[in-house]
């Protein structure tokens, strides 16, 4: 279309062009019809709040107004993210941020793929199917019902005579320690990495098991023949096989370094962990959407954002720069 | 056929211990499942007394009786299930309808409009107004505390309004020229053929849309304010909670662990009775084209 339109045209062809187009839109209304609640649905949810960004830029509050007088009221420029930079609270909710993502990228990120690769090394199918049938589960239990798990299982004794969570009591009669779970320190971090490792480690195994399922079975055979055994079977064949899947996850995770499930945090968080636990989206959360505070926590999400697609492209040029395809 | 495979002990090693890891992690990934629906027909002092077990002493279903007595927590919990149900279902129609009409249209070839809004959902997938902007939207469309608010702003996935379109596009083009030629209009054509040969995809995501509906927290605690309007997720949350530090009244005891354990357990059921049909279709292969976009 670009093309046709650099190449001068007389009027008449320019009418013709026109009128065919006319056709085409008629001829398509029916299907402009049902492309209108999407397009209604993105418009109104997904556009119109990234016009509502520009609040980031203003002095806001639940009183303000976007709309009509108010519009061109309170502009602040930068203030709120120059506010939020310089504050102590910062490098608080960075560091948070940075530890938990870390953890997870650190220890859960290389689980799902361990779990595939053992998966797919079971050659009794019913025995496979039966184990992937339980990882699976946790995956559709909700995060309330995953949370409020955890706090019964680690509950400390509410008086002398009782006993605690099921957990709380293992660990008392394995290491004569009282585990604080959910108290502060690093304890919460723990928390939040075997809630994720229990939830997702099973549903990660998918994809590696969909890249698995795809490789050639030829090329073990020839590999048997030539006396390789498994393990090198599995340097020389399996691995090279779903190193792509692998960094494709790796640049999706690393563009969401930022992201650390906002519902489970907030569902484990008390005053006693909220200093370690208190991430990004839980502050805009309570400052912003309880507090009221909302030009100020609209920077602090833009923020994250730019951050996050800095992150990603970055992973993606690595990749490439690593020989990998990457995403885009 | 003589099989050149020969199994050397190392082989054999190797599988011990590959089935054992396996069998270990499925066990423990559904142990603490398996511990809160014994401790949920246990009697309290059993709870207190015993750290851990499968198998009560005395099964009783006093927990059950209590969650749902009429004259404690039970009109609370069944309101509260009734109002999930409803979002489920409401709300996983809606997707549904959504998704399934903008994926046909967009699967249209030669349709004017379509690049730029491909670009627009593929933009809407990478960055967002965040959760402040979101908010203001749905007050400002006089949606705060009502069921519409868990319901429209999340009625679309963009993913899997794109999965479900990549499968419009791989139907045959056979039976729609067949069809307009009989003089079917294009919403006749997505009613009485795309829809009916894409029923084992519109289940699939049907039951992810539900789950989601089902385990849905955020949306209550972001946009309802009634405590008469909470769907179940956040009473549940709010009874588990319910421990020494919450004080409100002296005559009111913080509810029993086995209570706890059972309003768990109800609000894990209706996932583990639709989990059968999920996973035979994640199995079949739809969720592989899924990952791979």
């Amino acid at each position: 279309m670009a093309k046709a339109q650099k190449v001068k045209l007389s009027p008449e062809e320019k009418a013709e062009i026109s009128r065919k187009r006319k056709a085409q839109l008629f001829r398509d209304r029916w299907v402009y019809l049902l492309l209108l609640p999407g397009f209604l649905y993105f418009i109104i949810f997904k556009i119109v709040p990234m016009w509502g960004i520009l609040i980031a830029f203003k002095d806001y509050y639940p009183t303000s107004h976007f709309f009509g007088s108010g519009f061109t009221k309170n502009w602040i420029g930068l203030d709120n993210f120059i506010n939020f930079l310089t504050d102590s609270s910062f490098w608080q909710l960075l560091r948070n941020t940075l530890i938990i993502s870390g953890m997870n990228i650190l220890f859960f990120f290389p689980l799902p793929i361990i779990l595939a690769l053992l998966l797919n090394e079971m050659k009794v199918q019913w025995y496979k199917k039966a184990a992937q049938t339980l990882v699976y589960v946790p995956h559709f239990v909700s995060m309330v019902v995953i949370a409020s798990i955890t706090f019964m299982l680690v509950k400390t004794p509410s008086s002398a005579t009782q006993s605690g969570g099921a957990l709380y009591e293992i660990v008392k009669k394995l290491t004569g320690k009282e585990m604080q779970a959910l108290g502060g320190g690093w304890a919460i971090y723990w928390v939040l990495l075997i809630q994720n490792v229990w939830k997702e480690t099973g549903w990660g195994t998918i994809i590696f098991l969909a890249a698995l399922a795809g490789v050639d079975v030829e090329q073990y055979e020839a590999a048997i023949v030539d006396g390789a055994n498994r393990f090198q079977q599995l340097i020389y064949i399996t691995l090279p096989a779903i190193t792509g899947t692998i960094v494709t996850m790796f640049i999706l995770r690393m563009g969401s370094v930022l992201d650390t499930g906002f519902e489970q945090i907030i569902l484990m968080q008390n005053t006693l962990n909220r200093q370690n636990s208190e991430t990004f989206d839980t502050y805009v959360y309570q400052y912003g959407r309880v507090e009221g505070n909302y030009g100020y926590t609209t920077a602090i999400s833009l923020f994250k954002s730019i951050i996050s697609i800095i992150c990603i492209q970055t992973a993606n040029r690595l990749a490439k720069k690593a020989g990998q395809a990457g995403l885009f | 056929m003589i099989s050149i495979k020969r199994r050397s002990i190392g082989d054999i090693i190797g599988d011990v211990i590959i089935y054992a890891i396996v069998t270990l992690l499925a066990v423990l990934m559904v142990i603490p499942f398996l511990y809160v629906i014994a401790a949920s027909f246990a009697k309290e002092s059993e709870i207190q007394t015993r750290p851990i077990f499968f198998i009560p002493d005395n099964p009783t279903l006093d927990a059950y009786k209590e969650v749902f007595n009429p004259r404690g927590m039970g009109p609370t919990v069944l309101r509260s299930l009734l109002i999930s149900l409803g979002v489920t279902a409401v709300g996983t129609l809606i997707n549904l309808f959504c998704t399934t009409t903008m994926a046909y249209g967009l699967s249209r070839p030669k349709l004017i409009g379509k690049k730029p809004l491909l670009n627009m959902v593929l933009l809407t997938m990478v960055f967002g107004g965040g959760m402040i902007p979101l908010f203001l939207v749905v007050k400002g469309l006089g949606m705060y505390d009502t069921y519409a608010a868990l319901i429209l702003p999340g009625a679309i996935s963009a993913y899997n309004m794109l999965i479900v379109r990549n499968f419009f596009i791989e139907l045959p083009k056979e039976l729609e020229e067949a069809a307009s030629i009989d003089g079917c209009t294009e919403i006749g054509i997505f009613a009485k053929i795309a829809l009916p040969l894409s029923m084992p995809i519109l289940a699939t995501f049907g039951l992810f849309y539900a789950v989601g509906h089902w385990n849905n927290y955020f949306g209550a605690l972001m946009y309802l304010n009634d405590s008469k309007k909470y769907p179940f997720q956040l009473v549940l949350r709010n009874l588990v909670m319910q421990t020494q530090d919450n004080s409100t009244s002296m005559d009111e005891l913080p509810p029993e662990d086995t209570l706890k354990m059972a309003v768990i357990v109800i609000g894990t059921v209706p996932i583990l009775c639709v989990y059968p049909f999920l996973q035979k279709h994640f199995a079949a292969g739809v969720m592989v084209g899924a990952v791979k976009g």
